[in-house]
């Protein structure tokens, strides 16, 4: 059976790889960083959870330290590229396509035929695992096409990673973050506070209270990814899902989307938000902001509409 | 009931206030949520561990960077720009619309890194949008440009938020299955990213309909 596993191994590889081109290139707080990243993804199962602790200290001491810098390994000039895209045309975009399609077309062929009883699959695992095959076909299908040198996706996947750096794994740990939330009991802090509040029995003001919470949050720390846990363990799952019943799917799904309606508000969300107001020169830093309102909060009330709908009526 | 566990928040939005680097802001909330709840230090060190350990499928997506990669070196974003100047012609109402549903359709195929601020606003968007402005309403006021250079950005904003969700194997689709899972609730990610269908369709709607009525007024503004 494939399990998640599998696709830790893949990844593992891949931040190891990095870690050896990055130490090649004399990068070594980016070496070290992807090392124990690697060694989170090919050991993490086996080892104890203080080292596994320890490991994420290390992480986030290097990232902290400002040991992660962006690099530059050999690639084509904006001119060859030009040219390539001249000739290649729309085709480029097809394994790109590969992926998602073959997560997708696989998720469902796999459901819906008798493939899906032989257990080939870890259970409710098999899209990321399809995932993880798209990647590796489009890889080579694109190897096959393009004869680029052998070291070529390694090192212009070297070069995206070390551009995004610490925050490839910011998602990973806010979750982290909100298991030790939940071990804290600050869900039931805030869900303490929401329930004096929201009158005993409304689904409709839970939904708006679950709603403009995570809009709320996201304004406040600037990033959804944050505020969701928060935000699931207050109300979300112990209101809406526990209490009243309602679908997790859409709950969880659409309370981010909620939660990204606040991100389209908030100047705490510079990269969005600020550094295009700077990029394109406005004299008004919070001109693109301005201009978000009026879709943002229409859209905050759909999404209380379709939470109130999907995740109840149609539901039941 | 002890409020104390709370400062971990109080922590996250004054760290991120105050911009020292994400990962340490998030490390120490928890450390100290944990340890104000009344945890021991090394037991908090631990849950972190094992709680990292457990959603290492989040950061699993990864492993897509060299494929993405590989396309960029044989001009994708190259090829992007191309499709984006394609669009040139229209007014300015319907190229940002344009490039509303083109921005939500390639991230909800899981390319959300063609578009963006840096590489597709500032040269391609904003400018070809004032372009497009000026040679519907004349010449235009200062305030005005900026309006419309700030609306290319709005646009590749809820753009990119409103279609990103509907590719399942994306941070946030992996973090509610995370949050989901360790509360007892396993859903798959295309479960969750369905869900984002009516969302991105809303969004399109209202912003369409938005970035029309921007072009009108100018227009109006101008006679």
């Amino acid at each position: 059976m494939i399990t998640y596993e599998w696709l830790y191994i893949l990844a593992g590889s891949a931040f190891a790889v990095w870690a050896a081109l990055s130490l090649k290139d004399g990068r070594w707080g980016n070496a070290a960083f992807w090392a124990l990243l690697s060694a989170s993804f090919l050991l993490g199962s086996h080892l104890s959870d203080l080292a596994n602790g320890m490991l994420v200290l290390a992480m986030v001491g290097i990232a902290g330290l400002g040991g992660l810098k962006r690099s530059d390994p050999p690639t084509t000039t904006p001119e060859e590229r030009q040219a390539h895209a001249g000739q290649l045309g729309n085709r480029l975009f097809i394994p790109a396509l590969v992926v998602p399609l073959t997560a997708v077309a696989g998720t469902l062929f796999y459901n819906y035929t008798p493939l899906g009883e032989t257990g080939l699959f870890e259970a409710r695992r098999e899209t990321l695992i399809l995932f993880g095959i798209g990647v590796l076909a489009a890889l080579v299908g694109a190897m096959a096409w393009l004869r680029p040198p052998l070291l070529a996706p390694a090192q212009e996947g070297r070069r995206l990673i070390d551009s995004i750096g610490w925050a490839a794994i910011l998602p990973q740990m806010l979750a982290a973050l909100g298991a030790v939330f939940a071990l804290a009991g600050v869900g039931d802090i805030i869900g303490g506070v929401a329930r004096g509040v929201i009158p005993e029995g409304s689904i409709f003001l839970t939904v708006v209270v679950f709603a403009l919470g995570m809009a709320g949050f996201t304004m406040i720390m600037g990033n959804a990814f944050a505020a969701f846990p928060v935000m699931a363990a207050a109300i979300g799952i112990p209101l809406l899902i526990q209490q009243y019943g309602g679908n997790p799917a859409v709950i969880g799904a659409v309370g981010m989307l909620a939660g990204f309606c606040g991100t389209l508000l908030t100047p705490m969300a510079a990269n969005f938000n600020i550094v295009p107001a700077a990029l394109l020169e406005l004299k008004d830093q919070n001109g693109v902001i301005r201009q978000q309102v009026g879709t943002a909060v229409p859209l905050l009330l759909c999404n209380i509409a379709i939470i109130y709908v999907g995740a109840f009526w149609l539901w039941s | 009931m002890n409020y104390w566990p709370l400062a971990g928040i109080a922590i996250v939005v004054l760290g991120f206030a105050l911009r020292f680097n994400p990962l340490l802001v998030v490390v120490s909330a928890a450390l100290a949520t944990g340890v104000l709840a009344g945890l021991d230090l090394l037991a908090v060190i631990e849950a972190l561990g094992k709680a990292f350990n457990d959603n290492r499928y989040i950061s699993v997506t990864w492993i897509i960077l060299p494929v993405i990669g590989l396309l960029e070196r044989y001009g994708l974003q190259q090829r992007a720009r191309a499709v984006i100047e394609g669009m040139r012609g229209a007014t300015m109402g319907k190229l940002l619309v344009a490039y509303l549903a083109f921005r939500q359709i390639a991230s909800a195929l899981g390319m959300k890194d063609i578009g963006g601020h840096p590489q597709a606003v500032r040269p391609l968007v904003a400018p070809m949008a004032e372009a497009a402005a000026v040679k519907t309403h004349g010449d235009l006021s200062e305030e005005a440009r900026d309006e419309v250079k700030a609306m290319a950005a709005a646009t590749d904003n809820i753009g990119l938020f409103f279609g990103e969700d509907i590719f399942f194997a994306i941070a946030s689709i992996l973090l509610i299955q995370g949050v989901f899972e360790a509360a007892g609730y396993p859903l798959t990610p295309l479960q969750l990213s369905v869900w984002a269908i009516p969302t991105a369709i809303c969004a399109f709607a209202i912003h369409a309909w938005r970035v029309l009525a921007f072009d009108r007024r100018l227009g109006r503004a101008q006679r």
